[in-house]
């Protein structure tokens, strides 16, 4: 928003403008109860998942030298329990937490890049080529994303790679369409025609002057694509789809599930995982509304 | 996906593919009068939806083929097999043959509804996914109806009184359902109502469709007993989204002025609601049934495999650790193809809902 083509004191002016309209982000952030609420919980559980090691000890994930019975209920030396290696599942919890937010965010990420690079270029060049994209876009958008999720997961080799790599193609068409929507309403105002007869190039108006002016409704579309790809890499995990070798709260959901937790009642080997999952999904959604409705307040007003 | 993406498929109703919009061409069609307007639409919604199907054909075939490198070594993996078997095999699944033949050849079967055979079931996946299919359109359709209705209803309600109490409320509980992996939630229903816990007895079957050979009304309440907890996991997950679209539609159209002409004519309050207001909100809501119709039949693969409910999505959570390629392929085609049929009968609708939008 406060790219200057010309050349002029470069930084200073820039500088402050960028730093008063984050101010005011802020300030319209902070009016937002729910918004505030899940900023809260993520800053809590990124803490927590980064200072994870320090908590509960790097070798939590080590089978062979596990400190407790397999299947302990709750106690007070293990408050969930323990799994089915006599692991603590407490500490399975915190350490699920690394891979959840980093595959949660590595996915929502690519996810979004891709279709903001393929909504800029369709809404810059227009023609058949924006055609042809936005049909290729609209026929991902009619896919069963889950499904085609699963069927790659299925056929690449099992990796933390593949499960972001599987989110990531599947949920870019609805990034596409609104980054092309909004770079058509951007290239329709007069200064796109300025920095064009002033000589500025295909690539000086997408990076230049598009990519600002979209990066607010990207910043919002990732937020709440977190949560989606928080939700689908639980979902491939309990499939049997996620890397074996790393714990995450999928992950351990199946494991429950295929040891016996469901007929055997053992609600304090199910329940935890599931939560941590809904509350960070929550988390992102809540923030990704409270931030949207702060860039867009037509649709704050109506959400 | 998610609540954020919905209402950007809403703001598309002519999303279908391949096809132009209505927004080109309005004056010709205009021109030419409504009936034939309506049928230059649908012929265009036609050809989009023949296009899209053989796109997933196409993809269908491609994913299968070029990615896991040979399928006949992906079957046999951890089998020791001769390179004479390999080849037999090869030419039972017609894989000497040229890709483009191979192609050809597959997009034939397919239409004609011959999808090859499974790898675990030994059977035609024509035939397992057939089987399978009331069983799936049972439970999820079911499910479409109660969530759809109970979205409608409470977004109403949450719009008509937005910002009060009962609205943040509303929002706030459907949010948080929409947070909650729904494998997970009816793992912790099964604990709850079936396997029971503490003083709880289980009051529901644990899984499956039926558990004995009743006939007659006693069968249909037998399956409907069975029914009881996916479709509570299934409304409970899903409502959020009609919710949502339902909400903020009704929104847009709480400060038009035909609102406050029919309160300026008397009407009541429920009246102007239910007679002026909704209507007019409901048009982008009816999409969104329709494509969580197209979604729920792949959407559904959780639940079905949790319950062990014998549909669609419970054979293609069987088909995963095989992994059982034709099936998954088979069933890939049925859930795209499921998705591009609601997506069209939407398209289709649209127009005789709202005269604004193909003519």
């Amino acid at each position: 928003m406060t790219t200057e083509s010309a050349p002029a004191p470069p930084g200073s002016l820039a500088w402050q403008r960028r730093r008063t309209s984050a101010a005011r982000f802020w300030r319209q952030y902070r009016s937002h109860r729910a918004g505030l609420y899940g900023l809260a919980a993520l800053v809590l559980i990124a803490a927590t998942a980064l200072a994870a090691p320090l908590l509960v000890g790097g070798d939590v994930q080590d089978v062979t030298g596990a400190p407790g019975r397999p299947l302990e209920s709750p106690s007070s030396r293990f408050p969930l329990g323990t799994d089915q290696y006599g692991r603590p599942l407490l500490g399975l919890l915190l350490h699920g937490a690394r891979i959840s937010l980093a595959v949660g965010l590595m996915a929502a990420v690519l996810s979004v890049a891709i279709g903001t690079l393929v909504g800029i270029l369709a809404g810059h060049f227009g023609g058949w080529f924006s055609t042809v994209v936005m049909r290729v876009t609209d026929w991902f958008l009619v896919m069963p994303a889950l499904v085609l999720a699963i069927v790659l997961a299925t056929v690449l080799s099992q990796s933390v790679w593949t499960v972001v790599l599987a989110i990531g193609v599947t949920s870019w068409p609805t990034t596409a369409r609104l980054v092309r929507a909004q770079t058509l309403a951007v290239e329709s105002r007069p200064y796109i025609e300025r920095a064009q007869a002033l000589g500025g190039g295909h690539a000086h108006i997408m990076a230049r002057h598009v990519l600002p002016n979209v990066m607010p409704l990207v910043l919002a579309q990732t937020t709440l694509l977190i949560s989606a790809a928080i939700l689908t890499e639980a979902t491939l995990a309990f499939l049997g789809l996620g890397d074996p070798n790393v714990v995450s709260w999928g992950g351990m959901l199946q494991e429950a599930r295929e040891t016996g937790a469901v007929s055997s009642g053992h609600w304090w080997y199910l329940a935890p995982p599931g939560l941590a999952i809904a509350v960070v999904a929550l988390a992102f959604t809540l923030c990704g509304r409270a931030v949207e409705s702060v860039l867009n307040p037509k649709l704050g007003t109506s959400r | 996906m998610t609540a954020a993406s919905s209402p950007a498929v809403v703001r598309e109703p002519d999303g279908g593919p391949v096809k132009p919009g209505p927004s080109r061409g309005v004056l010709a069609r205009a021109a030419a009068g409504p009936r034939t307007a309506y049928l230059l639409y649908v012929a265009g919604k036609l050809g989009g939806a023949a296009v899209s199907i053989l796109a997933v054909l196409v993809t269908s075939f491609f994913l299968f083929r070029i990615i896991p490198g040979d399928p006949v070594k992906a079957m046999t993996r951890n089998r020791a097999v001769s390179p004479e078997q390999l080849a037999l095999l090869h030419r039972q699944f017609g894989l000497d043959a040229p890709v483009w033949q191979q192609f050809t050849d597959y997009c034939g079967k397919a239409l004609t509804g011959d999808l090859g055979i499974s790898y675990q079931f030994h059977a035609p996946v024509g035939e397992l996914i057939a089987e399978r299919f009331p069983a799936t359109l049972l439970l999820t359709g079911v499910a479409v109806v109660l969530y759809s209705a109970l979205g409608l209803w409470l977004g109403t309600r949450s719009a008509w009184r937005h910002g009060q109490l009962g609205d943040r409320l509303n929002t706030g509980v459907a949010l948080t359902l929409w947070s909650v992996p729904s494998f997970w939630l009816g793992l912790l229903l099964i604990i709850v109502f079936s396997v029971g816990i503490g003083p709880i007895p289980g009051l529901f079957p644990t899984g499956g469709m039926e558990s004995g050979s009743a006939t007659g009304f006693a069968h249909v309440l037998d399956v409907a007993h069975h029914m009881v907890l996916p479709v509570l996991t299934l409304v409970a997950v899903g409502y959020a989204q009609t919710l949502l679209v339902m909400r903020s539609s009704l929104l847009d159209e709480m400060g038009s002025d035909y609102l406050t002409t029919a309160r300026a004519k008397g009407l009541r309050d429920a009246l102007v609601r239910r007679r002026h207001a909704v209507p007019n909100a409901l048009l982008p809501t009816v999409t969104m049934v329709f494509i969580n119709l197209g979604h729920v039949a792949a959407g559904s693969i959780l639940v079905e495999s949790v319950f062990s409910w014998p549909g669609l999505g419970g054979l293609f959570y069987q088909a995963i650790p095989v992994p059982d390629l034709p099936l998954i392929q088979g069933l890939f085609v049925v859930f795209a193809g499921a998705m591009i049929l609601m997506n069209l009968l939407a398209d289709l609708l649209y127009p005789l809902l709202d005269p604004r939008v193909g003519r």
